[in-house]
């Protein structure tokens, strides 16, 4: 059993095993969208529009007569790939962040930190909203805003991991026999530290893609005619009283990844037994 | 007490600095002159000699954040481009909305929060419990501004309960305190279960046992008091949760208030409004935080003097 995968053991629980199934299913949706998409995410036909599910339309169209089953699955492309990638970057800069902070003590941890927290004691959405107002609204800033607004978060764990680390004998060992100090931080402090930020960060892509659709909603993020899920229902609200359709099901596709995100995230926590070291102090 | 209290003002003191710095940053770091977002397309000359004498732009940054905090604190915001304005009328007109929204929902997430999590934890691990926590992993996971959407749809739309938008009438306020308000009894309800749960299993609790009370008699007389504080540590930590749900939630159900003001401004690039509401929302939730803390050191003393 302990030679099976992490990644794998969390994905043979009851919960995470659907949970990486549909994650699975919608990642491979995502890349394949162009070939398996049955109408292309722009093509209006005004003839068809704001129409019921129906066996041509599986998930009824919208305003314009666009098929919303290919909407959803384009917006896929644009809804995990800005989450995702935007997260990625927030953890490798929140990691580093921390680790220096953690290891260098004194008034670099104390400079860094205080710029830190001071993103920490305001909730995401003001944070992105200041990115926005800097930046214009659009996918750009959005990926910026997350990038930002969840730092925090990552190198706070980040420094809480590396101070635990600094002081054990393998450390003390290492420098004994010459390291140098980015030797000691990157290559052997940071592997230890990573585990824990990367399963966090899993974790934060689900409240990032929740943040990228509200962006979206207030019309702020991915501007039309590109669908992301949250921008699809920013210009299908309009229309919410005919065609509630374009409403509830690109915010089914939201809530179920969110959900699936979560439930494969708690199992990969108690499948790599982490849970206590994901608590900061 | 007091000096705990006037010891967290002073610590506050520079995260306030600190975001006045970056709100006041906004109009320079946008691209182009911070004049031309803080004017009309085609306004006159004088206007634009005005403006540049009033900021003082031909100043070093630092005195000239300096000159605008001071006006900023004395209630001057600078005037609103689109709505033409001043900025303080507008927030001042919008404010009370926020607050009365915040306010209840911040009220209904407590008290059903607290009750739903406490009745999780009487029936720990039968139907009732899980029920109640799949029901909260729900809650906490979907969008808010979505969950207010389906609101409308189900509530306004098809059973016709409540208005659709708006705050003419008070029954309007009911539908968006409910969306803000389940993302705050999720966390409410499992911090209170997680609580109860753990108090369960101290020593104490046992020798109640032995002494003969029953278990809904522990549980109402001294488990409760003991997942106060927990609760209240939260509810200081995610007030400013609460207003970045408003800020969502009023755009939604287009309720007068200071998000709604924010996110019409941004769209339309009305700088001045821009951070007035931010400026606004910011120290609203450092205000939270403050209140938080104080309501903590007033349930628990320890905290008082390890911080005095």
């Amino acid at each position: 059993m302990s030679r099976v995968h992490p990644l794998l053991r969390a994905a043979a629980t009851p919960l995470g095993g659907p949970a990486a199934v549909y994650l699975v299913a919608l990642i491979a949706a995502a890349l394949l969208a162009p070939w398996i998409a049955p109408y292309p995410y722009d093509a209006q036909n005004l003839a068809e529009a704001a129409l019921p599910p129906s066996t041509a339309h599986w998930l009824g169209t919208d305003e314009f007569g666009r098929d919303l089953f290919s909407r959803i699955l384009y917006g896929a492309r644009i809804s995990l790939g800005v989450a995702v990638s935007s997260m990625m970057a927030s953890v490798a800069i929140g990691l580093v962040v921390g680790a220096v902070a953690g290891y260098a003590g004194g008034w670099l941890d104390r400079g860094l930190m205080a710029g830190v927290d001071l993103t920490w004691s305001f909730p995401e959405i003001l944070i992105a909203l200041v990115m926005i107002a800097i930046l214009g609204p659009g996918l750009g800033s959005t990926a910026v805003a997350i990038t930002i607004g969840y730092l925090a978060q990552f190198a706070r764990l980040s420094r809480a991991q590396i101070a635990a680390l600094k002081g054990e004998l393998y450390v003390e060992a290492t420098v004994a026999l010459g390291a140098s100090h980015a030797h000691v931080l990157f290559a052997h402090l940071v592997p230890n530290a990573l585990t824990p930020v990367l399963v966090a960060g899993m974790l934060a892509a689900g409240d990032a893609i929740v943040l990228e659709a509200t962006l979206g909603y207030f019309g702020l993020g991915a501007q039309p005619p590109l669908p992301s899920w949250g921008a699809m229902m920013s210009s299908g609200v309009a229309q919410m009283f005919i065609a509630p359709w374009v409403i509830v099901f690109p915010g089914v596709a939201i809530a179920l990844t969110v959900v699936a995100i979560n439930l494969y995230g708690d199992a990969l926590i108690d499948a790599l037994q982490i849970r206590n070291r994901l608590r900061e102090r | 007490m007091l000096l705990y209290g006037l010891k967290r003002v002073l610590t506050l003191a520079p995260v306030f600095l600190a975001m006045s710095a970056v709100v006041f940053l906004i109009v320079h770091l946008v691209p182009g002159d911070p004049i031309d977002h803080m004017l009309q397309i085609g306004a006159s000359p004088e206007r634009r000699a005005e403006l540049v004498a009033r900021y003082g732009l031909d100043r070093p940054l630092p005195l000239q954040y300096l000159t605008w905090l001071v006006r900023v604190v004395s209630g001057d915001l600078g005037e609103a481009i689109i709505l033409k304005r001043p900025v303080a009328q507008l927030i001042a007109a919008n404010l009370p909305y926020s607050v009365a929204l915040g306010g209840l929902a911040l009220l209904f997430s407590t008290v059903v929060g607290a009750t739903l999590g406490a009745l999780a934890a009487y029936f720990a691990d039968t139907a009732f419990d899980r029920a109640a926590m799949a029901t909260i992993l729900f809650g906490s996971t979907v969008p808010n501004f979505w969950l207010g959407l389906l609101m409308i749809l189900i509530f306004a739309v098809q059973l016709g309960w409540f208005p659709v938008s708006g705050a003419r009438s008070w029954d309007a306020v009911v539908l968006p305190v409910l969306t803000i308000g389940l993302g705050g009894v999720a966390l409410i309800a499992r911090v209170t279960r997680a609580a109860l749960i753990d108090a369960w299993r101290q020593d104490f609790v046992t020798l109640l046992h032995a002494k003969g009370l029953s278990r809904r008699a522990i549980f109402a007389r001294h488990l409760l008091r003991h997942a106060l504080a927990p609760v209240v540590t939260i509810l200081g930590l995610k007030i400013g949760w609460v207003l970045g749900g408003a800020v969502t939630i009023e755009y939604v159900f287009a309720r007068p208030g200071l998000g709604s003001l924010l996110i019409t401004s941004l769209a339309q690039r009305d700088y001045p409004v821009v951070q007035g509401c931010l400026l606004m929302l910011g120290v609203g939730v450092l205000i939270g935080t403050l209140l938080g803390d104080l309501a903590q050191a007033a349930l628990d003393p320890r905290l008082r003097e390890r911080l005095a």
